[in-house]
Order: structure tokens, then C-alpha cells, then sequence
């Protein structure tokens, strides 16, 4: 591939190269020629106003857009240079690569080991003694071992909200991707379970690349080495984010930043 | 397992899956067709404005005119259905504007096991409860019949009404108007495509009702005068003369002709009040 | 008071007329079946099949046919859950390519299961005919399979689409491929409902009598293959309302009670495996 990148001005490697990527819900434009590269092992925080595009970008980084109907997609989302909308392209192993963490948790119907070996488990690990391993290793990576090691085998619905959204991290790095991509992670929790979310991101950065949308301003500093801002559903300016929180190019980043606009 | 295998297993099953799909999709042909057949020598042989308004049911003659069964059907249904709307209707209302949520949730289970009895069960309450005062008569059949599409009838108006905006509601209630004012003029009018829809649906499970009708009609080949005459509905002559089926060369093809007639009725209605309630939930 | 408030209260009235009307049809069947039934129950009618004066009013009981009610039913449930549980999977699962098939088949099952189950019976009829079968438990079997799949489709269907579709996300989101998310995560999801559906399906199986009249046989042995005819309660319930003699008649009431025994043990399960079941469910 020997398309210029975006970012190759900051001199970041990129991970994932979103190239022209234009999404329609049935005639309704909601993202609109899109094109940034989002840097590998950082966390890059997708901001902007609600309703400005930003969890149908994230979305379309795992394709799980097209799942709805209606949906028309163009442009290409190039992971390790491979095309996700590429017809050819297999999306449950590219999926694979990535974990999700949604707006709500959403644990599945089944315990709290079955959830975290889920993923192993369909991807085709059987062996009853390295599930065990996996599963003990990832909820000690999110955090969450200490609180649930007694009880493995209850429902995962047994969990509070905070410790569901644990749960749920811990299935997502359960399937060892190279990706998180969170949206909106800790606005169904309370402030506690937030900073041991955000914890967990900050001791995990090295290690994965992670994409977060929040709408959460103070979240973005505290958390973003790179900053993607959108408006309307074109993405207005991306850069460092102490570039973007600092010294803003555009009158509406400034705006937004500033509070004029929310 | 590997990633291809999962893969190959996958697209295995959905191919499989798909062709279970496009089968029941067609089964309804099927029983079209299989009836068709099997009727062909009547059909063929009579001219379809006898076979359906002709009373001259002479089996022996071969003459097979299904008039007295039909017009026994449409009595039977429509005294059911004028019976049970009314009430219905109300009731539906009841439940869905009125009732506090005890009453509800009692009604709901009540409502499945009134749908779960069995149709002869019905039959033989009808012969205890209905038949003394009655006789065995179209009156008998349809307030025997008029209890069974109650379920029916409750269950897809609650539904309906149910899918009025609240909104709608509180937008007149805030005009002052009052609580049946606002069912009446708001929310009996939206639904009533909705409503129209359950008595056609109810109409059609009336259509090609048996057990129960058969036990409480009477039976007797002839046009009925009045309610309280006896009649002849398609699905009984099905169940009651089968038997016979062995008998004529012809008959067994004109009893079918009789269950296809039945079909293609009963589908008329039914088709069309799904119509009207796919309709009615798109918009 | 002013007409409008009098309006209200006289349509409210109505209503609670209504609601009563109908809770009376409810009380007076369960009632008539007691009142007729218990007199003429005893120990004999559940444990024993029919001795030869047993028609007559002689001793025996209907073990055979609530043996083959129960057999024909499981086997027709076990028949469609295998075909029903796929074709819903497939519905919701792979919904986004082909939606307009998934309308038109939501469509077209709304419309089977319309069609009279008097004409089930003729079609099976064809059927074994065709087959060249004996009427038996099989063909019996057959017969009232179809009879229920399309009921088991949509109570299925409607369960599976209460499954929030963050779930399936949450499940592709992990590299599963759309089967894996429909049975290991959907169907768990659904468990209860769909375990509710099948117990609806086998409710109406074990009810109906109109399907099964012309291929299931009847005789005063338990079914012991197959191939062997088949009594059922609801048929056996029609021969004895239809006997000549006054015990026998009176014996109809009596199975009728067991019949409903049965029928309300099937929906009282329905309910308490719904609980149990959701132990792990979502909601």
C-alpha cells in the first residue's frame, strides 16, 4: 500500500487506514468521505456532538454497521492492509482482531467463565485446562478476578453494571485482538466503576490500540494521545491530542472544545 | 476446529436452512395443489357455478352441488361473529385502557386457556349448556363458536390498541376530553383498521372450525331458514361423511372438492386480514 | 351528573358486563366438564385400556387414548421443534440479505397456521393414500406435525425477536460467525420462550381431533410402533358423546376432564420452566 497516510506527518504508525469512507442509512448520509489513519498501540479518542457520526464510524471499523438494514457503505477500512469491505474479505476473522465495548454492557446469557471463554471457545479452544488459564488471566487483566473468582459459574446478570462492563472487556481481550474499540464505555456507569475503566485503558495502551468514542471532554484529555474530531458526520480535524485540546485548528473543534457547542 | 471448517460449516447449514425457509414457504401450495388433484374428477366434471351454487347433493346421481354447505358456513360464522364482536370489543378495551395491571395480568392467562380448550371439549360444554335451549341448530353452533374466537378477538384488539401512542391519548385527555371520549374518538379510530383485521382473522378460524360445530349443528342437508334450523357447514360434511368415501366412485373427489372450496375460502379471509394488520403496523 | 360523565359509566358498564360474559363462558366450561365429568371419573379410566364392553358401558378406561394423545403429540413436537427451530434461527439470524423473504415467510405462516386443521386431515388423508400407508401413529404423526409447525414458527419467532440485537453484536463482535451467535447465544437467550413455544405447539396438538380423524386410526391397544393405529383422547371423547348408550355418553365428560388435566399441566409447565430456565436470560 503506498497511499500517503494522514498521520505520517506526526510520524505515528498507523493501525487502521480508514480511506474515503462514506455511510448512508437508507438516503440519510451519517458519515461522509472519511479518511484518518488511527495510530497503532495508542489510545485514539473519537469525539464530537451526539448524533455527529461517531459510534457509526466506530461501528464500521468492525463492520458491524452493514448489520443493519438499509445500510450502503464505500471506501475501505484497511486493517494490517487488509480491506474490511473488501466483498472477499472474512469479517469473523478480521473481527477477531478486535474487541468491543459497548455503550451498555452487554453480557451474554450464560456465567461469567462461559462468557470470557466464549470467544477462545468458538474460535476453537477446547482444552479444559488452558480455558481455565485464559479465563483466570483475562479477568485478572481487567481487573475483575479478585471479585469473582468464587463465583465463576453464577450467571454473569449476577454482576453490578460496573463489573459487567469489566466482564465485558475481559471476553474481548479473552479472543487476543490486536484492537479495542470502545464506545461510549462509561456512560452507563457510575463514577467509581468509570476511573477503573479508564484505569484499565491506561495500563492496556501499550499493548492494544484503542479507539474510545466519548462525548466526555475531561475523558478525552485524560485519556487520548490522539484525537479524531467529528461534526455532522464528516470528520472535521484529527492530530495529537495535545495538538487538538491545545491549539485547535478549526473554528468548530475550538467551539466544541471550548463549550460553545456541545 | 479450524477458522475454514467453522466457515465451511457455516455456509453449509445456512444453505440447508435456507431450503427449510423456501419449504414451509411452499407447503401451502402443496395443499392447494394435493386437494386440486385428488378433487380433479369433480372438478372436471362439474361446472364450477354448480359445484358452488347448487343445493342438488345427490352422491349416488353423482351430482354434487355444495351451496346448502356453504351457505351452513357462512350462517354458522357470521352468527358467531355478530355475537362475539360486541363484547370483544369491549372487553379489548377494557383491558387495554381501563384495567389495572392485576386484572391484566390475570386476564392473560385466562384468556390462553379459554384458547387452549379443545374443540370437542367445546362441543360437548355446547351440548350440556347450549343445546337445551337452542336445539341443534346455527343458533347452537354460532354461541358455541362465538366463544371460541373470543380469544382471538381479545387478544389481537388489546394488541392493537395497545400500539396507539400514548401520546395520542394524553394529547386529548389534555383537551379535556374524557377517558371514553378519548377511546372513542382517538383511540378506537386509529386502531380501527387493526380491529377490522382480528374480525376477519376471527371469521376465518370460524370458517374452518369442526369438532365443536359438528357436534352442536345438526347435520341435516338443508338451506336453513331461520337460526334455529339445523345446517350443514363444509368442515362438518368433511368429518361426518368420510366414512363413506369408499362408498362412490365419485365421492371421495367431491368431499375434497368440499375441503379445497373450505381452503380457499378460509384463506381469502385470512389473507386478507394479515394484509390489513402488516399494514397497520408498518404505519 | 352531565350526559358525558353519564356516557362514561354507562360504557364502562358495558365493558364490565362484557369482561364478566366472557370470564362466565371460561367458569361455565371448566364447570360443565367437573360437574359432568368427576360423577363418572375413576381410578379405572386412567389406568386401564378398553375391555370389549367398554363401548357398551362396561369396564375399562382410556389409558390408549391418552397414551396415544400423548405419543402422537410428542412425536408431531419433537418433528416440528427440529424443523422449526432452524427455519427461526434463520429468520432472525440471516434476516439482513434476504428480508424480503423473511417478511413474505413471517407472512406465509401466519396464513398456514389459518388453515383449518379439518384440512390437515385431508391432506394427510392424500397423503397416506399416496403413501400407500396404513391410517397409524406415524401417519398420525405426520398429519399433526404440519398442523403445528407454523404455530410453532411464529410463537418461536416472536420469542427469539425479544433477544436485544446488542447481543448478537456483542457475540460477532467476538469473531463468531452468525450461526454460532443464533445457537449458542440467540437460542440461550430465547431458551424459555422457545421452551414455552414448543408447550404451546404440543398443547394444540394433544387437543386436535379434526386432523387426525381420517389417519391415525383407533383401537383399544396401546400403541406399541409406529405403525400401529393410534386412539386419541379427543377422538375417543367424540366416539363416546356419539355412542348410543347413556354411560358411555356420560363417560365423555370424563375424559374431557382428563383431557383438560392435561392440557393445563402442559401450560402450567409453560409457565414454571419459563421462570426456571431464565436463569441465565438477560432482561
Amino acid at each position: 500500500m503506498t497511499q500517503p497516510s494522514a498521520t505520517g506527518a506526526v510520524g505515528l504508525k498507523p493501525h487502521i487506514s480508514v480511506r474515503n469512507l462514506n455511510v448512508y442509512y437508507g438516503d440519510q448520509p451519517a458519515l461522509a468521505d472519511v479518511s484518518v489513519d488511527i495510530p497503532d498501540r495508542k489510545i485514539t479518542a473519537v469525539l464530537g456532538p451526539s448524533g455527529c457520526g461517531k459510534t457509526t464510524f466506530l461501528r464500521s471499523l468492525n463492520r458491524l454497521v452493514d448489520s443493519v438494514d438499509g445500510v450502503r457503505v464505500s471506501g475501505q477500512v484497511l486493517v494490517d492492509d487488509e480491506d474490511l469491505f473488501d466483498p472477499a474479505a472474512e469479517v469473523t476473522h478480521i473481527r477477531k482482531k478486535m474487541g468491543l465495548l459497548s455503550q451498555r454492557p452487554s453480557p451474554l446469557p450464560m456465567s461469567i467463565y462461559d462468557n470470557v471463554a466464549y470467544g477462545p471457545r468458538i474460535h476453537g479452544q477446547r482444552d479444559r485446562a488452558a480455558l481455565d488459564a485464559l479465563v483466570e488471566h483475562h479477568l485478572k487483566l481487567a481487573g475483575l478476578w479478585e471479585e469473582v473468582r468464587d463465583r465463576l459459574r453464577a450467571p454473569a446478570t449476577s454482576l453490578s453494571i460496573g463489573q459487567q462492563q469489566r466482564l465485558c472487556l475481559a471476553r474481548g481481550l479473552a479472543v487476543e485482538p490486536e484492537i479495542i474499540l470502545a464506545d461510549e464505555p462509561t456512560s452507563a456507569l457510575d463514577p467509581v466503576s468509570s476511573a477503573h475503566i479508564e484505569g484499565k485503558f491506561r495500563e492496556l495502551r501499550d499493548r492494544y490500540t484503542i479507539v474510545i468514542v466519548t462525548h466526555i471532554l475531561r475523558q478525552a484529555r485524560r485519556l487520548a494521545d490522539y484525537v479524531i474530531f467529528m461534526y455532522m458526520g464528516r470528520m472535521v480535524e484529527h492530530g495529537p491530542a495535545a495538538e487538538i485540546f491545545d491549539n485547535p485548528r478549526e473554528k468548530q473543534t475550538r467551539e466544541y472544545i471550548s463549550g460553545v457547542i456541545s | 476446529m479450524d477458522h475454514n471448517s467453522r466457515l465451511l460449516k457455516d455456509r453449509l447449514i445456512r444453505r440447508l436452512i435456507l431450503t427449510l425457509i423456501v419449504v414451509v414457504n411452499v407447503l401451502i401450495v402443496g395443499i392447494v395443489l394435493a386437494l386440486g388433484a385428488r378433487s380433479w374428477p369433480v372438478l372436471e366434471a362439474t361446472p364450477l357455478g354448480r359445484l358452488l351454487f347448487s343445493t342438488e347433493w345427490h352422491p349416488s346421481d353423482g351430482r354434487f352441488g355444495l351451496l346448502t354447505f356453504i351457505v351452513g358456513t357462512f350462517a354458522v360464522t357470521a352468527g358467531a361473529v355478530v355475537l362475539a364482536a360486541p363484547p370483544c370489543l369491549l372487553a379489548a378495551v377494557y383491558l387495554s385502557e381501563y384495567a389495572p395491571r392485576w386484572v391484566r395480568a390475570l386476564a392473560a392467562p385466562l384468556v390462553d386457556v379459554l384458547a387452549g380448550i379443545p374443540s370437542v371439549v367445546y362441543g360437548l360444554c355446547g351440548i350440556i349448556l347450549v343445546v337445551p335451549w337452542a336445539g341443534l341448530s346455527v343458533l347452537a353452533a354460532a354461541v358455541v363458536l362465538a366463544v371460541m374466537i373470543v380469544p382471538v378477538l381479545v387478544h389481537i384488539s388489546v394488541e392493537v390498541m395497545k400500539a396507539v401512542p400514548r401520546e395520542l391519548r394524553e394529547a386529548s385527555l389534555a383537551l379535556g376530553a374524557t377517558r371514553w371520549e378519548t377511546v372513542k374518538h382517538v383511540v378506537l379510530r386509529k386502531s380501527r383498521p387493526g380491529l377490522f383485521a382480528a374480525g376477519v382473522l376471527a371469521t376465518s378460524r370460524a370458517l374452518g372450525e369442526t369438532m365443536a360445530v359438528l357436534m352442536v349443528v345438526g347435520c341435516s342437508v338443508s338451506i336453513p331458514r331461520s337460526p334455529f334450523d339445523s345446517a350443514f357447514p363444509l368442515p362438518a360434511l368433511f368429518a361426518a361423511q368420510y366414512g363413506e368415501m369408499f362408498s362412490q366412485p365419485r365421492y371421495e373427489a367431491a368431499l375434497m372438492a368440499s375441503a379445497l372450496v373450505l381452503l380457499v375460502i378460509v384463506l381469502v379471509f385470512n389473507i386478507t386480514s394479515q394484509a390489513i394488520l402488516l399494514r397497520f403496523a408498518r404505519s | 351528573m352531565n350526559r358525558r360523565a353519564a356516557e362514561e359509566t354507562f360504557f364502562k358498564a358495558l365493558m364490565g358486563i362484557s369482561a364478566l360474559a366472557i370470564v362466565a363462558a371460561l367458569l361455565g366450561i371448566v364447570g360443565t366438564v367437573l360437574w359432568k365429568g368427576l360423577p363418572t371419573m375413576n381410578l379405572d379410566m386412567v389406568t386401564k385400556t378398553p375391555t370389549g364392553a367398554f363401548h357398551l358401558g362396561g369396564a375399562g378406561g382410556v389409558l390408549n387414548a391418552i397414551v396415544g394423545s400423548l405419543c402422537l403429540a410428542g412425536g408431531a413436537t419433537v418433528v416440528s421443534a427440529c424443523l422449526a427451530l432452524p427455519i427461526v434461527m434463520g429468520l432472525n439470524v440471516y434476516s439482513r440479505r434476504a428480508s424480503r423473504l423473511v417478511t413474505f415467510t413471517r407472512f406465509s405462516m401466519d396464513v398456514l397456521a389459518g388453515v383449518p386443521s379439518i384440512v390437515f386431515g385431508a391432506v394427510g388423508y392424500i397423503l397416506m393414500r399416496l403413501l400407500g400407508l396404513p391410517a397409524s401413529l406415524l401417519v398420525g404423526i405426520i398429519v399433526v406435525s404440519l398442523l403445528i409447525l407454523p404455530i410453532m414458527i411464529k410463537a418461536m419467532d416472536e420469542m427469539v425477536r425479544l433477544v436485544p440485537a446488542e447481543m448478537a453484536e456483542a457475540s460477532a463482535a467476538l469473531g463468531a460467525t452468525r450461526l454460532e451467535t443464533a445457537f449458542r447465544v440467540v437460542a440461550r437467550q430465547a431458551l424459555p420462550g422457545l421452551a414455552t413455544a414448543v408447550l404451546i405447539a404440543f398443547g394444540r396438538g394433544v387437543g386436535d381431533a379434526a386432523s387426525v380423524l381420517f389417519t391415525a386410526g383407533f383401537n383399544d391397544r396401546l400403541p406399541d410402533s409406529l405403525g400401529s393405529e393410534a386412539a386419541t383422547l379427543p377422538l375417543m371423547i367424540f366416539h363416546q358423546y356419539n355412542s348410543p348408550f347413556p354411560d358411555v355418553q356420560n363417560r365423555a365428560y370424563a375424559s374431557a376432564l382428563i383431557l383438560m388435566v392435561i392440557i393445563l399441566a402442559v401450560s402450567v409447565t409453560a409457565r414454571i420452566l419459563t421462570r426456571r430456565l431464565s436463569r441465565h436470560s438477560i432482561r
